[in-house]
Formats: C-alpha cells, structure tokens, sequence
C-alpha cells in the first residue's frame, strides 16, 4: 500500500545518513547500530501512546507481549507476528517474523532491524517494561526478535 | 465490535503517525548533529533529494498516469494524486504567476508536522525542508528542473503552510556519443 512507503523510504535515508556521518567504517557500526535503536525507541514509546490511549490496563507481561505481537506490530507491519514463544523464567520472549520479500540481502540486514528493534523497546518501556530487544536473521526471510524484561 | 473498526483506522493513521514521528527524530537528530539551522535545512533538502529520485519510481509504477504535457498538469498530479498518495491530504494549487510558471501548494494541515512545536531557538528551521527536496528529486527524474521552497509554514506562526514551486527549465535527456 503506498501509506507504507514514505515510511519505507525515509527509514533507508535515515539508515544512509546515520551510516554516512560516522567517520570510519568498521568501528563506528555498534554505534550507527545504537543510535539507530534508539532512534526507534523514541518512536515506539511516542506511537504506543498513541495506540493505546484508550485501552483498557493490561493483565500482566504475557498480555502485554500479545498486544505487541498483535495490534502493535499489525499496525506497523500490516500484519501479526507469526509466532511467540515465551520463556517464563527468564522473561524472554520470541518473536518470530517474516520479512518482506523485498529485502534480501543478509548485510543490511542488522540495520534495518536496528530501528524496528528500538521501537518494540520504547513501546514496552512506556508500558511499564525494561527491555533488551534483539534481533537476528539466521534462515532469511524468517527474522527473530529476543525480548528480554529485565526485572526492575 | 467498535474494537474491529478502529483497529482498520488505526492501521492508517498508525502508519502516518510512524511516518511522521519517524520524521521528528530524524530532525531532532540532525539537530543535534549540526550546529545551525541553515545546516540542518540543507540536510533535509539533500535527503528529501534522494528520497525523491527513488519515489518517482514508485509514483510512476503505482499511478497510471502518463507525461505531463504542461506544468499546470504537473501541478494537479502533484495535488491531487501524489499528495493524496503518499500522505493522504490534497493541497491547492494556487497562485499561478502569469507566465504560467510558479505555482503555490497550500496545505491546510501537513501530516509531517502533526504534534509539533518548534523551540525558540530554532527560528529559522524548515521543519518539513524535506518535502522541498522530495519534489525537486523526484522532478528531476521526469526532465524538469524546478526551485522549490517553503512560502510560509504554520509551525512559524503563519495561517497555512505554503510550498512554492518554480519550473526552470526542461532537461534535455543525455544522449550517448555517437548517436543523434
């Protein structure tokens, strides 16, 4: 839909431009990777604001992660997260998602998920939740985000 | 039951609101990143640039519509169909001069500058510096060369925000050596 590609396309020439102003290559990566992350978390905390305006108080961290894999990711993606696999114990959730047909290339991918990863992190933080959100693609297009809620 | 017809609105207005809160972090960061305003308007302008010569395509591909014979018709495809496209409003045009040449788009509300409030000392930033440079890039790729810049912009105050467009001149497409 073509709702979905100004934000498609600002996010690359946000990606390019984070990655242009650093000054050296290799180095510079985790930081271009952070500040990417942090750039989503500032969104996500703004969006799940406003998403969440009206709704009713949630149950507890499970209830929490379905609303994120369901309204809040079908919000942004169009579509829910394919698969949720929770860890009591250690408060970690998996979340399983495919990626767009349209990226393919396996580099890139760490910083296009960067942002993505930050706003899961900001929507949980407004929410009540500390959290580490990673992400990896190990059998593209499938790409795994970790949630991991740190016990305050 | 009212819950499932508000998750299809939100769906939209979720995906400009990532959109336009997207676009206030980026101008925040660029903030940060540069000293003045002047800088951080140049930076806009240049990646609305590249944004633009990619957009085009996709404009293109999505829409049916064939050349522009003038730039009037320009004008009422930027409007009523691109505008309407991508950030769902529809601007007037307006203003022309008499040659026919410049035209004025005027937003009554620009998605892009939803919640947003500029600080005092950022006088002379053009929040949405990016839209500028959207439509010159993705112009550009269609052989026109045109100026565009912003005429009065409600985040400093002013009634509506107001896009001036001049068309310069046509670019001649770039034939290689050796042919006609």
């Amino acid at each position: 839909m073509a709702d979905e590609a100004p934000f498609q396309f600002l996010h690359s020439e946000l990606i390019q431009y984070i990655y242009k102003s650093a000054d050296t290559e290799d180095t510079e990566n985790g930081r271009n990777i952070s500040k990417l992350e942090n750039l989503g978390c500032r969104v996500g905390q703004g969006l799940i604001e406003r998403l969440t305006k009206d709704a009713p108080r949630f149950k507890d961290e499970l209830d929490i992660m379905k609303f994120i894999c369901k309204d809040f990711w079908t919000c942004l993606f169009k579509k829910q997260i394919d698969n949720l696999r929770t860890n009591h114990q250690d408060s970690q959730f998996r979340l399983l998602s495919h990626l767009s047909a349209g990226k393919q290339y396996l580099d890139y991918a760490p910083k296009y998920l960067a942002f993505t990863c930050g706003l899961v992190r900001g929507a949980l933080s407004n929410l009540g939740l500390r959290s580490v959100v990673t992400a990896e693609i190990s059998d593209m297009p499938a790409c795994k985000f970790q949630v991991l809620i740190q016990k305050m | 039951m009212s819950r499932q017809s508000n998750r299809t609105t939100d769906s939209k207005k979720m995906n400009s609101e990532l959109f336009t809160l997207t676009y206030g972090a980026l101008v925040t960061q660029l903030c940060k990143d540069y000293e003045n305003d002047e800088e951080v308007n140049k930076q806009l302008d240049k990646m609305g640039y590249n944004i633009g010569v990619r957009l085009i395509e996709d404009f293109l591909a999505r829409s049916t519509i064939g050349r522009c014979q003038d730039f009037r018709e320009t004008a009422d495809v930027i409007a009523k169909v691109a505008f309407k496209m991508y950030l769902g409003i529809t601007p007037s045009v307006t203003n022309w001069s008499p040659a026919g040449d410049e035209f004025s788009l005027i937003l009554e509300n620009n998605p892009l500058a939803d919640f947003v409030e500029l600080p005092d000392n950022h006088n002379t930033l053009i929040y949405s510096n990016l839209l500028c440079g959207v439509l010159r890039g993705a112009l550009e790729m269609v052989q026109m060369a045109v100026d565009v810049k912003f005429a009065q912009d409600t985040l400093r105050g002013d009634n509506v925000t107001e896009i001036r467009m001049k068309f310069i001149k046509r670019i001649e497409e770039n034939l290689p050596a050796g042919e006609e």
